[in-house]
């Protein structure tokens, strides 16, 4: 074997185990769910296997799964704005920081040492009528009546800009931790104030660690649906709801395949977009590399 | 068929002579080879059957599982219970789907529609009622039902039963106006924004018929029973969708009225919260039963279930998730506290209670689940 030939090896050696991983644990159950979604469900919930389009049809031009998803993606790019308007001042901050910036992305990270589902909850506590806010409100006799704050499109947002917002901030922190800072105090000298220093040196620089965070902040929000059930009122369901749904509850994994393979198309679409116009490797500079 | 049993045929054969000397070493060594492989994992299922999965409801329904039937069983026996936790059947029957044989043995499932349904989708099995004595303990009624779906025999062993009545904050409504309302209490206007609703199909058909004036099994006018699912809808604060959250929804005030099962319901009032609980006229009855999943350790289910069914165990499990047992009144002694819990009947009859036909019910499973789901999001 040539040296040349075994160079040529060597990457696939060592990404086998990954490919290997991937395949079995996504490629295949994907294989899967595409198969299952050309199936039908039986009146007794189980599967009538064959090649049946029903579930696309129905999928594809009832208006019912549109408006859900068109609404999935509204909430997902509130939540991407939010987070990003909130993440880049505290991500600036940390990089900008001193002495301190082990403990602050420290604290950044505590978060993740808590349950999903119990942060999710934790506001309950916090925004409820006999929470601790119209708890505060009605001792300081603010108001009389506790305020109905819970259970509304308001807290699904605020719910997921609490869960996304670390993920934000790390990816705009290592952006901006790998730009000169004297980049900045060379712009000053040259007659920049701060702010337009800021405007057009920092952020154009950090620009590739924000839409990664964007990115994904906005998927991860698009695919949730705990959320929405936690915080939710009687009308507020996402697109993952009608997945969990179709399965769960009405046993229908034939329709509820076919639902989940058109938000990974739309997710995946949108990723392509993002792909065109900043390029996947504005991601690997986003994640400093 | 055994292995001697094997061999004997075999050797049959080869003395025969339908067999050549050459294929009956053969296949003698292959059985060999086959023992030696399979013994140790045979060993390892039969061991699995030192421990026994079980499958409730969670929250102070599973706290009494544990306390007053598991821990004392594993003691007893040395069987160890595994106990999980869903927040619907429909969750659950979904899990079941996705699993192996012999994965999930016992459920805590409610309804003899979810018993049809499962039968429906060939996940019985065949108690051998023999090892279950104490199924002599259970009033009849709630046996017999199942034995209907199931050809005379049983996957399962009836357990409780309780209601889906309407619970309200007697602060906020009084006894005197709640039985007033009754089922239209849930579509009181002036209730708007302090109302919460179970997010489960049935129970909002079931309450949507009686708010229209329909037979709960039976409903002709199902565009009525819509319109009064979107008026409650429009109404609600939220969909809960667990025991643990309707309690927390109810204790903490941030609803009025929902309707509610009848134990947690108890479960807050010994708690000192202040929440009434009715059943209007054709509230929702319901029963249920301890399932054994095919493919589940038989014998090791059926000696769970008669320590479950024994009436000290099926007592205490009673008073501590705050249902009635199945126990029939009339052969058991069932102490102070049951009879003042939520639905009992001391008759043993159960005529008092309404319950879901699995007929109809499962019939119209498919379009109704569906349909709810959209009226449900807004539609």
């Amino acid at each position: 074997m040539t040296i040349e030939t075994r160079e040529a090896r060597q990457p696939w050696i060592l990404l086998s185990p990954s490919l290997t991983v991937i395949t079995l644990l996504l490629v295949i159950p994907l294989l899967f769910i595409v198969v299952y979604s050309f199936w039908l469900r039986t009146a007794t919930g189980a599967d009538q296997v064959g090649f049946f389009l029903d579930n696309w049809t129905e999928a594809l031009t009832d208006a019912f799964y549109r408006d859900i998803l068109f609404y999935t993606l509204k909430i997902a790019a509130i939540t991407t704005v939010v987070c990003a308007l909130l993440g880049y001042p505290a991500a600036y901050f940390i990089a900008r920081s001193k002495g301190n910036k082990a403990l602050l992305l420290l604290l950044l990270m505590l978060p993740f040492w808590i349950s999903y589902i119990i942060r999710t909850m934790s506001w309950i506590n916090i925004l409820g009528v006999s929470g601790a806010i119209n708890s505060l409100l009605i001792s300081l006799g603010i108001i009389s009546e506790p305020i109905q704050m819970l259970y509304n499109q308001v807290t699904i947002v605020l719910g997921l800009v609490h869960f996304l917002l670390p993920f934000m901030i790390l990816n705009i922190y290592v952006s901006l931790e790998g730009i000169d800072v004297t980049l900045e105090d060379a712009a000053c000298s040259l007659g920049a104030t701060r702010w337009q220093s800021f405007l057009e040196v920092t952020l154009p620089l950090s620009i590739a660690g924000l839409a990664a965070g964007g990115l994904l902040c906005f998927v991860l929000a698009a695919g949730t649906y705990i959320t929405p059930i936690i915080l939710g009122g009687p009308s507020d369901a996402m697109f993952a709801n009608l997945v969990f749904e179709a399965i769960i509850t009405q046993l229908d994994w034939p329709l509820g395949s076919a639902l989940s393979l058109m938000l990974l198309v739309v997710l995946g679409a949108l990723v392509l977009v993002y792909n065109h116009f900043l390029g996947m490797g504005q991601l690997m500079k986003g994640l400093g590399k | 068929m055994d292995n001697s049993k094997r061999y004997e045929r075999l050797l049959e054969r080869y003395n025969n002579g339908d067999l050549d000397r050459r294929s009956f070493l053969g296949l003698i060594g292959a059985a060999g080879l086959a023992y030696g492989v399979a013994t140790p994992f045979a060993k390892h299922a039969l061991a699995a059957t030192e421990q026994v999965r079980f499958d409730g409801w969670g929250g102070v329904v599973s706290e009494a599982f544990r306390k007053y039937a598991f821990d004392p069983y594993t003691k007893k026996t040395g069987i160890k219970v595994v106990d999980g936790t869903f927040g619907s059947g429909d969750e659950y029957i979904s899990r079941i789907k996705a699993s192996q044989p012999g994965e999930y043995n016992i459920a805590h499932l409610s309804g003899v529609f979810d018993y049809a349904r499962y039968n429906n989708l060939g996940l019985t099995s065949v108690l051998n009622e023999k090892n279950i004595p104490n199924l002599q303990f259970v009033i009849p009624k709630l046996t017999d039902v199942f034995r209907k779906v199931t050809d005379g025999t049983l996957s399962c062993v009836p357990y409780d039963y309780g209601t889906t009545g309407i619970a309200y904050n007697r602060k906020h409504i009084s006894d005197d106006e709640a039985k007033k309302k009754g089922a239209k209490l849930l579509i009181d206007k002036d209730l708007k924004g302090k109302l919460g609703a179970w997010g489960d199909w049935r129970t909002r058909i079931w309450y949507a018929s009686l708010q229209t004036g329909q037979d709960p099994n039976n409903a002709t006018d199902m565009d009525a029973v819509w319109n009064a699912i979107r008026t409650n809808r429009d109404l609600l604060l939220k969909y809960w969708s667990s025991g643990a959250e309707l309690m927390s929804l109810l204790a903490e005030e941030e609803i009025y009225a929902t309707e509610a099962w009848s134990g947690r319901v108890y479960a807050l009032q010994e708690q000192g919260h202040d929440i009434g609980y009715m059943d209007p006229p054709n509230g929702f009855g319901w029963q249920e039963c301890l399932f054994v999943i095919k493919g589940s350790p038989m014998e090791a289910c059926e000696e769970l279930l008669n320590f479950m069914l024994a009436p000290a165990t099926s007592i205490a499990v009673a008073e501590g998730q705050n249902y009635p047992p199945a126990l029939d009144p009339k052969k058991v002694d069932l102490g102070t506290k049951i009879p003042k819990l939520p639905a009992f009947d001391p008759t043993g009859t159960l005529d008092g209670l309404t319950f879901a036909n699995p007929t109809y019910w499962n019939g119209h499973e498919q379009e109704w689940s569906k349909e709810f789901g959209r009226i449900q999001k807004g539609y």
